[in-house]
């Protein structure tokens, strides 16, 4: 498999990190912003709420570039909070079953993912 | 000079006498001058010559005289007994290694994992001794020059949480020696180290706690040498994906 002789096994490591790193990115970058504007800005006031009507709000989501964008907001930082539980889990000495952790994590992380973009699709 | 003392508490272990370590507390006088492995050399030379540790240089370079001092993983003899006074100091052997006598620990496994990683250049192709040396310009040696700093004290491995964890892991120190070589422009063995890298023992085992570079004497920052390596084995995983060899 390897260009190696001896032992060490390639780690499929590479894969969940990538999704964790775009995700934390995302989730640094991007996540304040819209919690500033969601949650903060537009309640107030500050930000006139018609900004984020349904229409406005169903336009984008169901255009091809807007159900990309939400695809991508949702699914990655979702990549990155559970790669951080299950290695977390490590770290504080959860050591039975990682098979199943490491199946339940991910395994949600994609399961939401699939979720988001059949229902993204179906709008189209 | 005043005539003020300090107490430090040792953890003690004499395996042919002792069934488990225990504290044994020491008062000297007080100097700030002092450094920690003076003040345990002058409990050896004044007040017990039994108790046992390492040192060498006294100068932060043979990397023989590390312990956990109040819990940090330090070097003894570039820790002073002015940062701590008037407390109490508490003075274990590092943490992570097994205990061999007193603060002398088993550092075997950390040896083996520093020759693992084939800490020598790999060059493409051999030289004769008539050929000359290999050159290297100061920006090439630049590369590589801050991770080869390392004086093999082991501090990191105290201070890793994943080796802590798991011994299989390949650790800060191992790894920082690894880029050492892969980042040298003489050698050639990348491809072959690269396999270490990518295993789950390799960097992979790492996740990103930083603490090893904290606590490193030299400045080597082990876990900048593992996170770059994590972006070089994603490269490598991608293009093995479309070269199965
Ligand atoms: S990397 Fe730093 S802390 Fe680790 S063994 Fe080398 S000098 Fe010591
Ligand atoms: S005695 Fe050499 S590093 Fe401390």
């Amino acid at each position: 498999m390897s260009h190696q002789t001896s032992q060490p096994k390639r780690s499929h490591e590479p894969v969940f990190w990538g999704l964790f790193g775009a995700g934390g990115m995302l989730t640094a970058f991007l996540t304040p912003v819209m919690i500033l504007i969601t949650g903060i800005l537009i309640p107030l006031g500050i930000i006139d709420s018609d900004a984020l009507s349904y229409e406005r709000v169903h336009g984008f989501a169901t255009s091809w570039y807007g159900a990309a964008i939400l695809l991508v907001l949702i699914a990655l930082p979702l990549w990155h909070t559970l790669h951080r539980i299950f290695h977390g889990l490590h770290d504080i000495g959860v050591h039975r079953g990682r098979d199943w952790q490491q199946v339940i994590c991910y395994g949600f992380a994609f399961a939401v993912s699939v979720f988001c973009f059949t229902l993204l699709i179906q709008m189209l | 000079m005043t005539n003020s003392t300090i107490d430090i508490d040792i953890l003690r272990y004499r395996p042919e006498q002792d069934n488990a370590p225990f504290v044994q507390t020491y008062r000297i006088p007080y100097d700030e001058e002092m450094s920690m492995l003076e003040a345990l050399q002058y409990i050896k030379d004044e007040v017990d010559g039994t108790l046992s540790f390492r040192w060498s240089c006294r100068m932060a370079i043979c990397g023989s005289c590390g312990m956990m001092i109040d819990g940090v993983p330090k070097l003894g003899c570039k820790a002073f007994l002015r940062d701590y006074y008037p407390n109490k100091i508490k003075l274990e052997p590092l943490a992570n290694f097994p205990i061999e006598r007193d603060l002398v620990v088993v550092m075997d496994d950390f040896i083996t994992k520093l020759e693992s990683i084939k800490p020598y250049i790999i060059p493409a192709e051999e030289k004769s001794l008539e050929q000359g040396e290999y050159i290297q310009t100061p920006e090439q040696m630049a590369k590589y020059k801050q991770f080869s700093m390392c004086i093999n004290c082991g501090l990191c491995y105290a201070a890793c949480p994943q080796y802590a964890l798991n011994t299989e892991f390949t650790g800060p120190a191992a790894l920082a020696l690894l880029a050492r070589y892969n980042r040298d422009s003489r050698d050639a063995g990348s491809a072959e180290r690269m396999a270490i890298v990518n295993a789950e023992e390799g960097v992979w085992g790492c996740t990103f706690v930083g603490y090893c570079s904290k606590v490193c004497p030299k400045g080597v920052d082990p876990a900048a040498a593992i996170q770059l390596f994590k972006v070089e084995s994603a490269k490598d995983y991608l293009i093995g994906m479309f070269k199965p060899e």
